[in-house]
Parts: structure tokens; sequence; C-alpha cells
């Protein structure tokens, strides 16, 4: 258990850093005010994060999330548009990601395609699709319809945005370390021929992971239209960027087996509250890009240096 | 070469010691190789023959002892230090990337270069062209992909990498394992042709056979330490394997009685898609049926299309009277069949997950109704495992690959007892494994047979087949031979079996 805790150490010492230092900076920073704000901002990279974690401790990677994204937030868009109601609306952009995810899932295990190239490919036509069934404009629903929905991205401390990711969050994390299907997560990730040697059913549990991450991708374009109100097939570009980096910065290894939920929860948040705390002291956006670059690089040295000295 | 006082001692080691943590695994090397001639390292499986070469290639320093090559204090920081030395090192598993032409692999890291940092084409081709002429290898062209060689010609090109850098002494790792008969003289040739050029050659093998074709001098390694050194000609075969082996078999080997009851499994002219060839075998509950043969004869290929890991082209197999086939190693667990991979590290265990899951990963059910583990439960059940076989580890917790080689199998070991299979497949169980090890899992292998279990075990270890064994059988190029009580086996007939087939042909 210690060692679990070492883990995440490095991580909540970046977070408090970051918040340390932009509280000195700018006492606004830590109003109750901005706080929600970097929470909700937070929210659709975390949900992302919370479906790669999964991925990325199997061993795998997804690169369609931020098309995924794109293409949930049309269709839930489209949905409400049509009349249909909000929950109706939620479920059918949910179901689009999960979708996209079982697809990745069948194409990674079916045709034994690496995931990188397979989710590089669902990149492309879940961006294509939500541009094509946009017919490439903003999907405007009516006001009632779209109010409906954006009272979940409210910056209030009861936005349901907000706990609704917290309580999957923990869902989630509960998932990952206490069930079966967490533990052959973890197995896959960390030596598949060993997973296959005790019998867990590999192709089966990676469609689920990969259908998982869809499914929070999914999640998270409900969000974004519940901010923007209105369905963008151009939105969450290069999102899926920000969602690796989140799970990385939070202890995961790309190599599999290692990574947990709210390790990438805290790195979600870190950048959260980098890019706002730049905002508002001012700081140039070019600088808040290289200060990101710079921690992803230095969080994962400083797990290689720790697993050496091991 | 350079003369000295004594210039026919190339390499001298003395009072080598090197411990992992609180395990030793030299206790004391003295080796003496000479310019011109083939140094024989023997020893069983652990004796600490790896060891010895990694501190040779520089890739582990020493704890003690002195190392000397030409009188000079020898002491390389790593594998391309001691090439500059003159040492290469030839290994089991061949170093050369299979996408690139043979002159590449040669040259690999030491290209010719002109000003610009352009390889000089001529050049390259000239040395290796020459590198394979010495070897008397022409017919290895420069230009050809090393994916299309053989095993036999793709180790004539490690060698020839070994030349071009003027090596010295050139360290040969089980050189034949995988070589044909054929493949097999051609490297003596070139061993021979090397030894007159003045190059020293380090001959590591299990087959004394093969060391007293090619051999002046031995030496033997047993646990760690120098237990004899001669010449090669004036010793016998008995006093070598002596020396080898050096304790009392019956010690060694913990008798556990056991009996055989009825049949459980049964194969049928079973056949994979390469290997195995043909195989056809019966085994009973409360049996130990032991497979010997050569590496890449098809024991490996045969326990894995067994646990459906390789494709199976033909052939039946049945549990218990019933003709049972499976698809998947989950089915075969559920029918009650279990595999323990002789690859530890690469498939057996999964060492960044810890000793608990690597235990229960196979049938997790017994603590997790509706898929929630009750981790209690599971550290329980894994903690009787712990104690049941002596694993040394902190507890359930401990991460996997912090164990050593021989506390990792018995929690390999502990996968199948967990999941209480009633056949269980062991591919080579003691590879990797320290002596105190070794006998423990010889112990279980023994109550397993004790409570009724059916045991196949593939080795390439001898003294162990027939200490642990009830019925040995023999692999030869695929095909199975008959089973026989181990009474009524020498190890001359086996090795005779092994490298020739049997006389009549499989049953």
């Amino acid at each position: 258990m210690p060692k679990k805790f070492m883990a995440l150490i490095g991580p909540f010492l970046g977070l408090l850093l970051v918040v340390a230092l932009f509280g000195a900076l700018e006492p606004s920073f830590l109003s109750t005010r901005n706080l929600m704000t970097v929470a909700i901002q937070t929210v659709i990279v975390g949900l992302g994060a919370i479906g790669m974690t999964f991925v990325i401790v199997s061993g795998g990677i997804d690169l369609s999330i931020g098309s995924v994204i794109a293409l949930s937030s049309v269709v839930t868009a489209l949905c409400a548009h049509a009349g249909l109601s909000p929950i109706t609306s939620v479920a059918a952009g949910v179901a689009a990601g999960g979708l996209c995810g079982a697809v990745n899932g069948w194409l990674v295990t079916r045709l034994s395609i690496v995931p990188f190239i397979v989710t590089l490919g669902m990149m492309g036509i879940a961006r294509g699709v939500a541009k094509w069934l946009s017919a490439e404009q903003t999907v405007t629903p009516s006001p009632e319809a779209s109010d409906a929905l954006a009272a979940f991205a409210t910056k209030t401390a009861t936005s349901p945005g907000i706990w609704i990711t917290i309580l999957l969050a923990v869902a989630m994390a509960l998932v990952l370390k206490r069930t079966v299907f967490g533990t052959y997560t973890y197995a896959l990730g960390s030596n598949e021929d060993t997973a296959r040697l005790c019998g867990v059913p590999v192709e089966r549990t990676k469609v689920w992971i990969y259908t998982l991450c869809g499914l929070f991708g999914g999640l998270g374009g409900v969000m974004t239209f519940a901010r923007l109100s209105v369905g963008d097939p151009t939105t969450a570009i290069g999102k899926e960027l920000d969602v690796i980096a989140a799970v990385v910065i939070g202890g995961a290894s790309l190599a599999g087996g290692k990574g947990s939920i709210l390790g990438s929860m805290v790195g979600a948040l870190l950048m959260a509250a980098l890019a706002n705390g730049c905002n508002l002291t001012g700081v140039p956006n070019f600088v808040q890009e290289i200060l990101i670059g710079s921690i992803i690089v230095a969080a994962v040295a400083v797990d290689r240096i720790r697993s050496r000295r091991r | 070469m350079k003369g000295g006082p004594d210039s026919c001692v190339l390499l001298t080691m003395s009072g080598v010691e090197k411990r992992f943590g609180g395990v030793v695994a030299l206790g004391g090397v003295d080796l003496e190789v000479r310019a011109g001639e083939v140094h024989a390292l023997l020893g069983e499986n652990g004796a600490g023959k790896s060891t010895l070469m990694k501190v040779l290639s520089g890739a582990h320093a020493l704890d003690a002892g002195e190392c000397t090559l030409d009188g000079v204090p020898y002491a390389p920081s790593g594998p391309v230090d001691a090439l500059k030395c003159g040492v290469a090192m030839i290994y089991q598993e061949l170093n050369l990337a299979p996408e690139l032409s043979v002159g590449q692999n040669v040259l690999l890291g030491r290209e010719p270069r002109g000003k610009l940092g352009w390889i000089q084409a001529n050049e390259a081709r000239a040395r290796v062209t020459k590198a394979l002429a010495a070897l008397g290898a022409e017919e290895i062209r420069p230009d050809t992909m090393v994916s299309s060689l053989g095993p036999g010609q793709r180790q004539l090109v490690e060698i020839a990498r070994a030349l071009v850098e003027d090596a010295r002494l050139i360290v040969l790792d089980e050189p034949t394992s995988s070589l044909s008969a054929e493949d097999t003289q051609r490297l003596f040739e070139v061993v021979r042709r090397l030894t007159r050029e003045g190059v020293a050659v380090i001959y590591i093998s299990h087959f004394i056979e093969e060391v007293q074709e090619i051999g002046d001098r031995f030496t033997v390694l047993r646990d760690g330490e120098t237990v004899g050194t001669g010449e090669v000609a004036e010793t016998s075969l008995d006093d070598i394997v002596a020396l080898m082996a050096g304790r009392n078999l019956d010690e060694f080997f913990p008798e556990v009685p056991h009996e055989a009851g009825e049949v459980l499994l049964e194969l049928v002219g079973f056949a994979g898609e390469g290997l195995p060839k043909d195989a056809s075998l019966s085994l009973r509950r409360g049996e130990i049926l032991g497979v010997a043969g050569l590496v890449g004869a098809g024991r490996t290929e045969l326990l894995r299309a067994l646990f459906t890991l390789e494709p199976v082209r033909s052939g039946e197999v049945r549990i218990g009277g019933r003709p049972t086939p499976a698809r998947t190693p989950r089915e075969r667990l559920n029918q009650g069949v279990g595999l323990l991979s002789e690859d530890r590290k690469g498939e057996g265990l999964a060492l960044e997950l810890d000793l608990a899951t690597n235990t229960t990963l196979s049938n997790m059910t017994p603590f997790a109704p509706g898929g929630w583990i009750r981790t209690g439960a599971q550290a329980a059940a894994v903690q009787k495992w712990i104690d049941r076989l002596g694993i040394r580890c902190t507890g359930p917790e401990q991460r996997t690959g912090d164990l050593s080689g021989g506390n990792q199998q018995k929690a390999a070991l502990a996968r199948l007892l967990h999941h209480d299979v009633d056949v269980l497949l062991l591919d080579e169980p003691t590879r990797g494994v320290d002596v105190g090890a070794k006998v423990e899992v010889y112990r279980v292998i023994g109550e397993l047979a004790a409570a009724g279990k059916a045991i196949l075990m593939v080795s390439s270890y001898l003294p162990e087949l027939f200490g642990v064994c009830d019925r040995l059988c023999v692999m030869h190029r695929g095909v199975l031979g008959q089973a026989r009580p181990v009474e009524e086996w020498t190890e001359e007939e086996v090795m005779s079996e092994a490298t020739r087939g049997a006389k009549e042909g499989a049953a």
C-alpha cells in the first residue's frame, strides 16, 4: 500500500504546487467561484480520462476520443433539435460514443491491428461522421431543449456535471481495483501472454475496455453540448492528447499495467488549474503550452527514475 | 597477438565472486583459458555459467576476485567495451536484426565512414566478405537479408561480427541447442578454423558428447564454484558427469510415494501445424510422465498445442476417456488442465503485478461473487499457498518481479494448485531456479502425484527426469517415442533416442 501511495505523491504535489503558485500570484484564483470554474473545466477531460485510464492500463491507446466527443455532442444536439426528451438525447450521445469504442475494440481484437492505428482511423471516421450528420454546421436546438441540458454545466457547487464526474470516478476506481474485470485489465497491460495462459478472455475484455472508453467519450460529448448549447462537429480537436496527458501525469504507463483513476483525475485537475491560472494571471497561451508540455515529460521522468531505483 | 611472459595464457579468472542480494551466484570461480584452445565450460543449469559469462562480458561487475586478459587487469564496463578488448559473446538467443542484411548486421555500430559520415560501401563489403571467408562461409552473401537465413547460418553471421572486431576470445553459449546435426558439424569446422588462427573459444554446453568432440580442456562449475578442470582427452565421461552432479541424487530428489490410478489424459496421433508431428501417450492419475528430447524437438510445442496456445492439425485429446477438444486456454482450464510455461518472465507471470493477482488470475470466482473481489478472502487463499510452498516474500501484495527465480516459479506453480487442475503440463519446471528451490519443486511435484494429479513434465535436464518421473518418453524431431518405466532407461539410451530417434520407430 505505501508504494501505491508513493506513486500518487508526485501528481498531488504538482497539483498543490500549481494551486499554491497561482493562489499567491492572483488571490482570486482561490475564490469559490473560480475553483468551481476549474472544476467544470476539468469535467470533459476528466470523464475522458476515466475511460482512457482503462485503455492505457490494459496496454492500449485511444486516439479517437476527441472526435468521439465531437460526434456525441452533435448526436445529442440533433436529438434535442428533433424534439426528443433530454434523457433520450443524452442516451443517444453516450451510445454513439459507446458504438465508436465497440468498433475500436472489435477492430483491435478481430483484425489484430495495433490500437494506435485503429483509433487513429476512428479519429478521422468519427470526426467525419460528426460533420456529415451536422452538414458541417453547428447544430443549435431550440433554447428550451438546450437549457434542460445546460443545467449540467452550471458553475455552482451543485453542478450535476461535477458530481456525476466525481461519482463515476469513484465507481470506476472501484471497478478497476476491486473487480475481476479491473484485474483482467491490469493483467492484460502487464503481460498479455500471461493473461491468455490464465484463461483471461483477452478479446472480450479488450472489446469491453474500448467500449467503456467510448462511453465516457460519449458522456464527455454530452457535457460539451451542455456547456456550449450547440452541437459542434469541430469541437474538441486535439482533446485526445489532453486526456492522454492527464492519464500519464497521473502515473499510468503507456506500456500498460500501471495507472489509477485517482491519479488520472489529479492529472486532469492539474491541467485545468494550470490553464485557468495562466488565463487569470494573463500569462500568454504559449507559456501555458510550454508548461503543460514540460509537466508531461517531467511526470514521466520522475516515474522512470523512481522505478529504476527499485 | 601480444606476447607476454606466459603468452599462451589468454584469460585468467581467479577467486571470482558475485552476489545478488543474499544469493551467492558465484562463490569462487577459477578459470584459465589459453590462446588457440577450445575450453569447455560445463555445469548444470544454475551452476553459475551464465553469471560468469555476464561478468566476462561486463554486464555484471564482480564483487571479489580478479580477471586478467593477456596479463593485464580486465574489467570491461559493458559488452561494447569487452568487444574492444577482444572478447565476444555469442548467445543462445542470437542478437541479429532480421530485417537488415548480413553485411549491415556484421558491421552494425562500426560501419566504416567517409568524411561526411556516409557509409563507405566498398570498404564495408570488403570487410564483411573477408570475415565470412575466414569462417569458410563464402556462400553467405553480404547483401542477403538475415531473415532468410537458417539458424546455423545466422550463428555464423554472429561469429563474423566478432571477427570483424578482431576478437581473440569468443564465447559460445549453448551454440548447438537449435542446430541440426549438419549445422553442428559445420560449426565445429568453423571453431577449429578459428583456433588454428590463435583465437580462444569458451564453449558452454550441456552435451558432454559434443565437448568430447570439440573441446581441448574443460572446467566444471557447480553451485557457483570451480570444482574441476583438466584435459578433455584424459578424462572419462563418467568423471565429468560426477563432477557436474556432485551430490547424492537420492537426497536431491525427495521420495514421495505415489501410485498410478485410472487413465486421465490420452493423446492419439496428436499433431500441431508445425510441431509436434505425431504424439500419442496415455497418462494416469498419480503418475509423472517425463518427456525428454533435444531443444527444438517439439516438446514445448506439444504442451502448448495441448493447451490450445498453438494450432492443432490433427489427432485426438481424451480426458477421462472422452474426446475433449478445446479452443482456448480458458476451456482447457475448465477441463482441469493447466500449463506451467517454460518462459516464466515472458509468459508465465505478470511480473509488475502482485503475488495475489498472479496466483489467482486464472480462477477468481471463489472470492469474487458477481465479479466483485473480496480482497481479504483472496489474500487468505494466497497466504495458504505461500505457506504450503514456502514462497519467500513479504506477503500476497508483494510485486512478483521482486521475488527470486525459485520463488517466482513456486508462485507460477501455486496458480495451478489454486486452480486445482487435474492434469499439470510442466514445461521446464526448474529452469533458472536455484538448487534449494529445485528440491522443493520436486517435492511439490511428488505430492501432487500422491494427491492423484496427472503430471506431464518436459525437461532438458536428464537427472531430473530420472529422479522425478515414473515413466519416460523421448521426442525426436516432432515424433514422440514409446513411454517406458524409468527403470528401463539409461541416460545413454535417452540421449541416443533424442539425437537419432527410436530404433523401432514410434509405436
